[in-house]
């Protein structure tokens, strides 16, 4: 929704995009908690994985990416996911196992997509998506379709993977239009980079693949959309992989399970830990693209959006086992699920 | 003229390629230069662009052949040796396996698995893994024993919506020879009775049909009719024809070239068990590889696998109960 012209006056084409990453973000935010409150109240099943501290970097990639594009995002990109074509509803469906949903119960909480929209639903193994994401891009190729990217998000941990490394490797010998996000927050659920990594920056790993790499701080939302823009930019333009690493801090659990108490009081405190969302509102205010009024105006909007997404799915039948297909094959003559 | 049932292989994906634009091949080795086997041979040359060489990377091969079937396309991937998906084991089992039933979009992939013992393969040349990926929902697996079945399976499993995993055995690459290609087929989910006879039935897939029926032959003269049971897919199982034939023979030996742990001959052995116990005349039996790695001394491998000889003689012990 484009700022109203009395508040904004003449905003310029950044601050736009900026006003709607930031919304983008707040949605996501508010989504989050809202399933964190479910979580609490025992209204949802399995875990919750919140994007907290990551929405500046999921965001980005969301709005670079348009239509035709492909996007896999991981656990913490609910940002992301929204402002690339996700409903919130759709979003409430999963986490609440409703049939009505895309995953319909049979998948749930993060593991969600449309794949046919080029949105793919991740798996829990990390790293594994990438791949999926080269032959997306593969058949987007033999079909030449011009123009596409492809974009995969993923934390530091993954870098650790096989499943990365022939990922990354594959896209850099097709010279595949694809954007690897590393979103480094530090804790790959509890284990820390010293853990994880021996190289001095994840995005020394770019000349290693012969692919170019950017590194971004994953507080500073205008740094994000900067430095995802320029990747895709790049990747549409025929310069083959991008690997982006942004440095950020997790400022949650694993899950909502996890209350994170190996995180340093220190490293909460340092830079790294600055919460992109009070960075971003305040580069609103400054900047004079938001007023408090505005900003408490987008934040009710959200809340009652998320509000009436949770009501409508809470009065949703839930799966129901008995009138479920029970085959794995979309071949029913070959399958023998039903046994 | 005669058709091995390497160039089946080969003669069906050159028809795949020919007929439907959808369909790429990817794997290692398999454009120039035509593949380990030779199963690809000129078929870079003959479709420009449509047969790639990938890199060492099994996990990204069926990554990106599962994307590329999202995408619309129906790639058919080699894996250079069986042994070797285990390195795309999680892909398989995990992405393609599973997007079906997640998504409701169909993935239409053929994976190729070279596999089945030969001298001197050795424990990772050598590996019969059907049974682990028939474990897991949202397969289909395939045995073809015949030069006609490896050419009309292949044909057909690139046809199917879903992903297939294509065992094809390296020992009747060569050994195996048709006189021409199959001009009709019997759809996948169907059993063979590749022998007839009254007096037992073996159940048996893939090169072991052929070992069967060897030991079919050898039983013959002591006056012995042995039924064999070419499964064809060990995924789907056709449980009705091999109740069938138990029905006829009221005895069943389940032969596999895997390893007895679990596996296609203990699925059949426990269908029939719990479906056909009245039609038995005798306990049920099977005959699998001992449990061991694939050995790499011919002596030993003989040894490690069932043959004719061996299968003749539990053959002939499961006549005595």
């Amino acid at each position: 929704m484009a700022p109203g012209p009395a508040l904004m006056g003449e905003i310029s084409p950044f601050g736009a995009l900026y006003v709607r990453a930031y919304r983008g973000m707040l949605l996501a935010r508010i989504l989050d908690d809202k399933f964190a409150a479910l979580y609490r109240a025992g209204k949802i099943t399995g875990g919750v994985f919140l994007g907290r501290g990551q929405e500046a970097l999921s965001v980005a990639v969301g709005l670079a990416l348009r239509a035709g594009d492909v996007f896999a995002p991981l656990i913490r990109d609910a940002a992301g996911r929204l402002i690339f074509r996700e409903t919130v509803l759709d979003a409430v469906r999963t986490y609440m196992g409703s049939p009505l949903g895309p995953m319909r119960g049979r998948d749930g909480n993060v593991h969600r997509g449309n794949p046919r929209e080029g949105y793919l639903p991740m798996i829990s193994h990390l790293g594994a998506m990438i791949s999926v994401v080269n032959g997306m891009l593969l058949a987007k190729r033999f079909k030449g379709e011009k123009d596409v990217v492809g974009a995969a998000c993923v934390g530091e941990g993954a870098t650790s993977t096989g499943a990365f490394h022939e990922g990354l490797n594959q896209a850099a010998v097709e010279n595949l239009p694809l954007i690897l996000v590393v979103a480094n927050n530090q804790f790959a659920y509890s284990t820390p980079t010293d853990r994880q990594f021996a190289c001095e920056s994840l995005v020394d790993k770019a000349a290693g693949y012969g692919v170019t790499g950017h590194r971004v701080d994953g507080t500073e939302l205008d740094a994000c959309l900067k430095t995802i823009a320029t990747a895709v930019e790049r990747a549409r333009a025929g310069d083959g992989p991008q690997l982006v690493v942004a440095e950020l801090l997790r400022l949650c659990g694993h899950g909502e399970h996890d209350d994170a108490g190996y995180i340093d009081s220190g490293m909460k405190k340092s830079p790294l830990g600055r919460d992109c969302l009070k960075l971003a509102e305040a580069q609103l205010l400054s900047q004079g693209w938001a007023d408090a009024a505005r900003l408490e105006s987008w934040r009710a909007e959200a809340v009652h959006e998320v509000e009436a997404a949770v009501a409508q799915v809470q009065g949703e039948a839930p799966p129901n086992p008995f009138t479920e297909q029970w085959s794995a094959l979309s071949t029913a003559r070959l399958s023998e699920g039903q046994e | 003229m005669s058709i091995t049932y390497l160039e089946a292989i080969r003669e069906a994906q050159a028809r795949a390629l020919a007929q439907d634009p959808r369909v790429f091949i990817y794997g290692q080795d398999v454009g120039a230069f035509g593949g380990a086997f030779k199963a690809t041979k000129n078929l870079a040359g003959e479709f420009p662009g449509r047969v790639l060489d990938a890199p060492i990377s099994e996990d990204a091969i069926i990554g990106s052949a599962v994307g590329a079937a999202i995408g619309g396309m129906r790639p058919i991937v080699e894996m250079q040796f069986a042994d070797f998906a285990s390195v795309g084991f999680n892909q398989i089992v995990n992405q393609a396996a599973t997007l079906f039933w997640r998504t409701q979009v169909p993935c239409p992939i053929t994976v190729r698995l070279p596999f089945g013992g030969t001298a001197g393969g050795g424990p990772f040349h050598s590996q019969s893994v059907e049974a682990i990926y028939a474990h897991f929902p949202g397969l289909i697996v395939m045995t073809p024993a015949t030069v006609e079945d490896a050419y009309s399976m292949l044909l057909e499993a690139v046809a199917i919506d879903d992903p297939v995993i294509f065992c094809e055995h390296k020992y009747l690459y060569y050994h195996l020879k048709a006189d021409a290609l199959p001009t009709e087929a019997v759809p996948t989910g169907k059993a063979r009775i590749a022998r007839a006879g009254r007096d037992m039935t073996i159940v048996a897939y893939s090169a072991m049909v052929h070992e069967a029926i060897a030991a079919a032959d050898e039983l013959a003269p002591e006056g012995s009719e042995i039924e064999v049971v070419d499964l064809r897919s060990v995924k789907p199982l056709d449980t009705d024809t091999v109740m069938a034939s138990v029905a006829r023979t009221g005895r069943l030996l389940c032969v596999g070239e895997s390893w007895p742990w679990g596996g296609v001959t203990a699925e059949v052995i426990a269908r029939v068990a719990a479906e056909g116990f009245g039609l038995l005349d005798a306990p049920p039996q099977r005959l699998n590889a001992k449990d061991t790695p694939v050995p790499y001394h011919p002596n030993l491998w003989t040894t490690h696998r069932p043959t004719a000889r061996s299968i003749a003689a539990a053959a002939r012990r499961l006549l005595r109960l």
